[in-house]
């Protein structure tokens, strides 16, 4: 359903996805994991066709990111890290302007406007001011913005981020639900929730793959933490000698 | 075109529920009531005045309600878009930028051209609203006095012209910049320039000169308002707008290609 090929994004001399590869079959939940400024955010942006990659390919639901854009965005939900609401708009007419941006068929708007509230739990918040929601209804209006034209391909930057407890549970559960036969790429810092949701691990850090494997195999013998750990600590330990060895460098001279 | 008016009605309602809306059409409103009121007291002197003299009927002849009222009515409406229509315009991308819906945007098939002329045509009915109220004036003196019908609407249809290329110019600083302020700033200096580039135009030769003259604003403007429709004029408006829409349209599209 979604595969990534050597993608790369450079800004200027900076590199900060360093030729990634990675792929997800139709029906799984993909665990998009790395610490702060490990390149998950551009990655997806790429993804969705928000920003074009500097070097590789990648395709989503048989269609190529940057030949096809036009193709893979009418089939992909997309939830960035702050929900794209407008301030000015109720829940209901957001949705609406949504299903008609996103292709909806004309007749369909109105249904679809009805399906989405319903399944993220906005009906008691259908007539309000997205400026006036909560957090938590603001993360479910971005939800059900995303879900709006029923897409094959859902991908979802830290939606958990900054909610209560409760709102956590009730999101992760919904995700749960939105799998079924849809492609989901969750991107997440939090590991018991990759290890609630996923079926599949992709840790990335500072631009690099660390590691691709099940949920099932990577937590055979060791918690998702661990594993999570050493990937991310390997490099950071070879840093750590490197830097060592070039201050010994500078100290002979 | 089902995308374009999504984005067109959105863009309008936003303009519509924003306070900066109204208070844009107020002092525009106001300042044009201001104006008129004083370019007809203005004129009423003149008349009173030259009926006191001898053979001042020769004179009173001469004083004509389009020269003396309408054409300085609309020169200074003019200037007053030159600082308005920014501050309309600011919002248009730069927003977008901020609240990050415009990665909703330009994740959305939707083609950026399509982005482009939907928000233009947001812009340009709000536009088309405020400019189109101050054709009160117009009603005024059609109805309390004798002005030359055809001269009047031409130097209101050269009004909107010229509100619309504003709009166009607005658009394009705004998509330059996630900031509202520096959009309008942006804006607000082009459009001076765009106001003022053919002063040096006299001074400048003769094909300088004639280009500087052909760019700016003003000059098409005033033939409009002396009545004159001519081809190069609508020309001049038309290569504007469709120039000024080609860029935002490329500024908009360059974050695919940076």
């Amino acid at each position: 359903m979604i595969d990534v090929h050597e993608l790369a994004k450079r800004y200027g001399d900076r590199e900060v996805v360093k030729g990634i590869s990675f792929s997800a079959e139709r029906g799984q939940v993909l665990g998009f994991l790395g610490p702060n400024g490990a390149g998950k955010t551009t990655t997806m942006r790429m993804l969705t066709g928000f920003l074009p990659p500097s070097s590789g390919t990648a395709s989503v639901a048989g269609f190529d990111i940057f030949t096809q854009s036009a193709e893979v965005r009418r089939r992909i939900g997309y939830l960035p890290e702050n929900p794209p609401l407008y301030p000015d708009m109720t829940v209901r007419s957001y949705l609406t302007f949504v299903a008609k941006l996103k292709g909806v068929a004309r007749g369909r708007v109105r249904a679809a406007c009805d399906d989405v509230i319903e399944r993220t739990g906005l009906g008691d918040v259908g007539g309000r001011l997205l400026s006036h929601l909560s957090k938590g209804y603001k993360q479910r209006a971005g939800l059900a913005q995303a879900l709006i034209h029923d897409p094959e391909v859902l991908v979802l930057d830290e939606p958990t981020i900054g909610l209560d407890p409760r709102q956590i549970i009730e999101i992760r559960s919904l995700i749960k639900t939105l799998s079924g036969d849809r492609t989901v790429i969750l991107s997440t810092h939090i590991l018991p929730e990759v290890a609630q949701v996923c079926d599949k691990v992709v840790i990335i850090n500072d631009g690099r793959i660390a590691c691709e494997d099940t949920l099932a195999n990577l937590t055979r013998d060791a918690t998702l933490e661990e594993v999570f750990l050493r990937h991310i600590s390997g490099d950071a330990a070879a840093e750590e000698r490197a830097a060592h060895a070039l201050a010994e460098a500078e100290a002979r001279i | 075109m089902r995308n374009i008016l999504t984005i067109a009605g959105r863009e309008l309602r936003s303009i519509f529920v924003s306070p900066i809306a109204y208070v844009v059409m107020t002092g525009f409103l106001l300042l044009g009531g201001w104006f008129f009121f004083n370019l007809l007291a203005r004129f009423n002197f003149l008349v009173t005045m030259y009926s006191s003299f001898q053979g001042g009927a020769e004179a009173i002849a001469r004083l004509n309600v389009n020269e003396f009222v309408i054409a300085p009515l609309l020169h200074n409406l003019s200037v007053v878009l030159v600082i308005l229509v920014p501050m309309i315009t600011m919002r248009s991308f730069a927003e977008e930028k901020r609240a990050g819906t415009y990665e909703l945007l330009l994740t959305s098939p939707v083609a950026t051209w399509e982005i482009v002329v939907g928000k233009f045509l947001g812009a340009v009915g709000f536009i088309v609203v405020m400019v189109g109220l101050t054709a009160i004036y117009g009603v005024i003196l059609w109805v309390y006095g004798n002005p030359e019908l055809g001269i009047m609407v031409s130097g209101y249809l050269g009004l909107l012209l010229l509100a619309i290329t504003f709009v166009t110019v607005g658009l394009f600083a705004s998509s330059l910049t996630e900031n509202q302020i520096i959009a309008a700033v942006t804006g607000l200096v082009m459009l001076l320039l765009l106001f003022v580039i053919a002063w040096p135009a006299d001074n400048a030769g003769e094909t300088l000169g004639g280009v500087l003259r052909y760019v700016s604003v003003t000059e098409h403007f005033a033939e409009m308002i002396k009545g004159v429709v001519d081809t190069k004029t609508l020309v001049y408006f038309a290569t504007m707008i469709t120039g000024w829409m080609f860029l935002t349209q490329r500024s908009v599209e360059s974050i695919r290609w940076r």
